[in-house]
């Protein structure tokens, strides 16, 4: 039996419009076999969180640069939580500085990816991630 | 790579090797020199091409330039073809100007940062706006919660505008803002601004960026829809040719081109080929073209790699050059010269290292200003991780001193003028975009291209090959995946929600304050124009004066314009 592909909800939340990171990823994780939706650009929690449980995803990246991290990831671990969706895996990818990571992983961000992090990097996180 | 994209590559490939006729003496060398050492010790297993994946030949000789006419091509500096600049004197007579981009937190904020700069040198001023404001939000909408000052001054009406320029002259210092979508309104703003100081219209100068085509493109700070959206620049650029002759009404930008992903001639090509549609808007309004055309200017990345960057500027003046007197037949020389700001690369800067990005920065400005920049921006080593601390900024701006009074380079107008190499890469970057705009003229113009995503797939696909470069190693990024060392981390800039609680008081007192019967019959009546065609441009002044917010302005517009929502491509 052929195995399930990984689903991953790329979502580019908040204002900004520097999607050059989250088409990358999308590619990226598409080329490792995954099966990715890209919900376009700014998405407020509600609808990233809706689009999560509407495609059955395993894993959520978001892409933000801005400097509103803290403000949408509790947002959206709260939304997910309400909706039941416990078990997805949040990543994030973008301009985060570090002494925000600590709170940002209280929160339940799985996987926090600064510039510079190589697409296989990400890929390999997903799978460990979904294997356990 | 799909078969499209690797029909574009092929663009970028040189003249053809075979072509190529070396004189004796070459071949001599070939034989008797080269060959010997690389049997003994051959080159660096790597592939020699620029960062845009541009091949480059181990040596450029006469024989790469073999039907170049220095008198022709290269000409001389501020005439045609535009190839060594476009000042007689260059940076003996005045140098470029230093203009670096600072926004953060509130008006306040921003202002003292800007005397700041002013006190230390810098020679003109550029704004950055936060997220909010540049899409046309006010910082106490729903959508603007966490976004409020951090990527730029929170400016939501002409109060706030009011303290960003407080105690700055305005009829003395040039002001570059860089806002597009709703460019029109914040532009009215800083008009009233300068008539409460009563500085002259005629004689005020800056930049206003307003370049909305490279935002379908790549930056993707739209609200209207591409048809509105035109309309209001080219109202800019009308109302300017009255009234502000001094002033640029827009910067058409390859910068966020380049900084989505896109290769040299892309950016290149698409940002002339934006111009060249800015132009043709322009005349179809009536507008003539050697009235308005001295007002455009351009701004372009300053990446890392040197001499293709260097080409990329010399190309781009000749291009713009030929356009102007083949397309548009015009008379006027001022609308001949390209002027363009540059910056350095953002998307280059690692945080990794940051320290690092001092010295790449300090690259790329140099290969800015031996292309003949008028103004440039230096980035801060910091900014892969949060907007600039004052210390980083200085060095920034210090790092721009030392080219202009330390290196030398300013002592001679266009210095690789001549050389093979470069002169053999203008000519092919220039090659390179010429296809691209031959392209887009045949799909109906960049409009048309826009909406067929032909733009945007073309960065995509440049983007994600670079990416793999990088990942395979092919491309080597210092501190990034090679040469790795552990780092301790930087002391960084935070912005803190204060700044969205300070700026939705000031709003709720301006709401109260101001008269409500008098905005909202200014409303009305900037719907109104906006349902006809007259020029929206008097209108948005009456509805800023106000004190109409620009949030409530944006939504009258969105009334009449409708929104704009792109098909996502990945």
């Amino acid at each position: 039996m052929p195995e399930k592909k990984i689903r991953v909800l790329i979502a580019k939340p908040g204002l900004d419009g520097h999607d050059r990171g989250a088409k990358v990823i999308a590619r990226a994780l598409r080329d490792a076999g995954m099966e990715v939706i890209y919900t376009g650009l700014r998405q407020t929690p509600e609808m990233i969180a809706s689009a999560a449980v509407q495609e059955d995803v395993d894993v959520i990246g978001l892409s933000i640069l801005s400097g509103a991290h803290n403000t949408i990831c509790p947002q959206l671990m709260n939304l997910l939580r309400e909706k039941g969706m416990t078990d997805v895996t949040v990543l994030v990818g973008g301009i985060i500085p570090e002494a925000d990571i600590p709170a940002l992983k209280q929160a339940g961000i799985a996987g926090i990816f600064l510039p510079g992090t190589s697409t296989q990097d990400i890929v390999n996180f997903i799978h460990q991630r979904i294997a356990h | 790579m799909s078969e499209k994209s690797k029909g574009s590559t092929q663009t970028l490939t040189p003249a053809d090797a075979s072509a190529r006729q070396p004189s004796p003496k070459e071949l001599a060398w070939e034989k008797n020199t080269l060959q010997p050492t690389l049997e003994k010790s051959p080159e660096r297993p790597c592939d020699f091409t620029t960062i845009s994946g541009h091949p480059i030949r181990r040596l450029y000789t006469k024989a790469d330039l073999p039907d170049w006419d220095a008198e022709r091509d290269l000409g001389f500096p501020a005439e045609p073809p535009y190839t060594r600049g476009i000042h007689s004197t260059m940076y003996r007579g005045r140098l470029w100007t230093m203009r670096q981009f600072a926004g953060f937190g509130t008006a306040e904020d921003t202002n003292a940062r800007f005397r700041y700069l002013l006190a230390q040198g810098q020679t003109g001023l550029s704004t950055a706006f936060d997220l909010p404001t540049l899409m046309g939000y006010d910082s106490d909408h729903a959508l603007s919660e966490g976004e409020v000052g951090k990527c730029g001054v929170a400016i939501s009406s002409l109060a706030d505008m009011e303290v960003l320029f407080d105690k700055i002259p305005l009829a003395n210092v040039t002001t570059s803002m860089t806002i597009n979508s709703p460019a029109a309104v914040i532009w009215a703003m800083y008009l009233a601004v300068a008539e409460k100081q009563s500085a002259d219209w005629k004689k005020i100068s800056g930049t206003l960026q307003n370049d909305i085509l490279k935002e379908y493109i790549a930056q993707k700070e739209y609200i209207y829809p591409p048809e509105p959206s035109m309309r209001l620049v080219i109202d800019t650029f009308e109302f300017g040719a009255k009234n502000t002759p001094k002033f640029n009404t827009i910067s058409i930008s390859g910068y966020h081109i380049r900084e989505a992903g896109s290769t040299a001639i892309q950016e290149l090509a698409f940002t002339l080929r934006d111009g060249l549609e800015y132009v043709e808007w322009g005349m179809r309004r009536g507008l003539d073209v050697d009235q308005f055309v001295p007002q455009l200017s351009f701004f372009f990345n300053a990446h890392n790699d040197f001499f293709e960057e260097i080409a990329k500027y010399r190309a781009a003046r000749r291009i713009w050059h030929k356009a102007m007197v083949e397309r548009y037949k015009s008379k006027n020389p001022r609308a001949w010269a390209l002027r363009f700001h540059s910056q350095t690369a953002g998307c280059s800067l690692t945080a990794q290292q940051p320290y690092n990005n001092v010295v790449r920065t300090a690259l790329q400005a140099l290969a800015a200003v031996l292309g003949g920049t008028q103004s440039l921006h230096t980035n801060s080593l910091d900014e892969a991780w949060a907007l600039p601390t004052e210390f980083a900024a200085t060095i920034a701006l210090r790092t721009q001193q030392i080219i202009a009074h330390e290196t030398g380079v300013t002592n001679t107008v266009d210095p690789l003028g001549g050389s093979y190499f470069v002169e053999t890469l203008t000519n092919e970057i220039e090659r390179g975009a010429w296809d691209y705009i031959d392209r887009i003229d045949a799909m109906g113009g960049m409009v048309a291209a826009i909406e067929r995503a032909y733009p945007q797939r073309e960065i995509a696909e440049a983007s994600y090959r670079y990416q793999m470069s990088v990942d395979k190693k092919e491309k080597i990024i210092v501190g990034v995946n090679d040469f790795v060392s552990a780092e301790k981390p930087l002391d960084i800039l935070q912005i803190d929600e204060s700044v969205a609680r300070r700026q939705a008081d000031r709003l709720r007192k301006l709401r109260a304050e101001r008269s409500q019967a008098e905005v909202g019959r200014r409303l009305n009546a900037l719907r109104t124009a906006a349902e006809g065609k007259e020029n929206l441009m008097p209108f948005l002044f009456d509805a800023v004066k106000s004190y109409a917010t620009l949030g409530e302005i944006c939504d009258a517009l969105r009334d009449v314009f409708g929104t704009y929502e792109e098909v996502a491509i990945t």
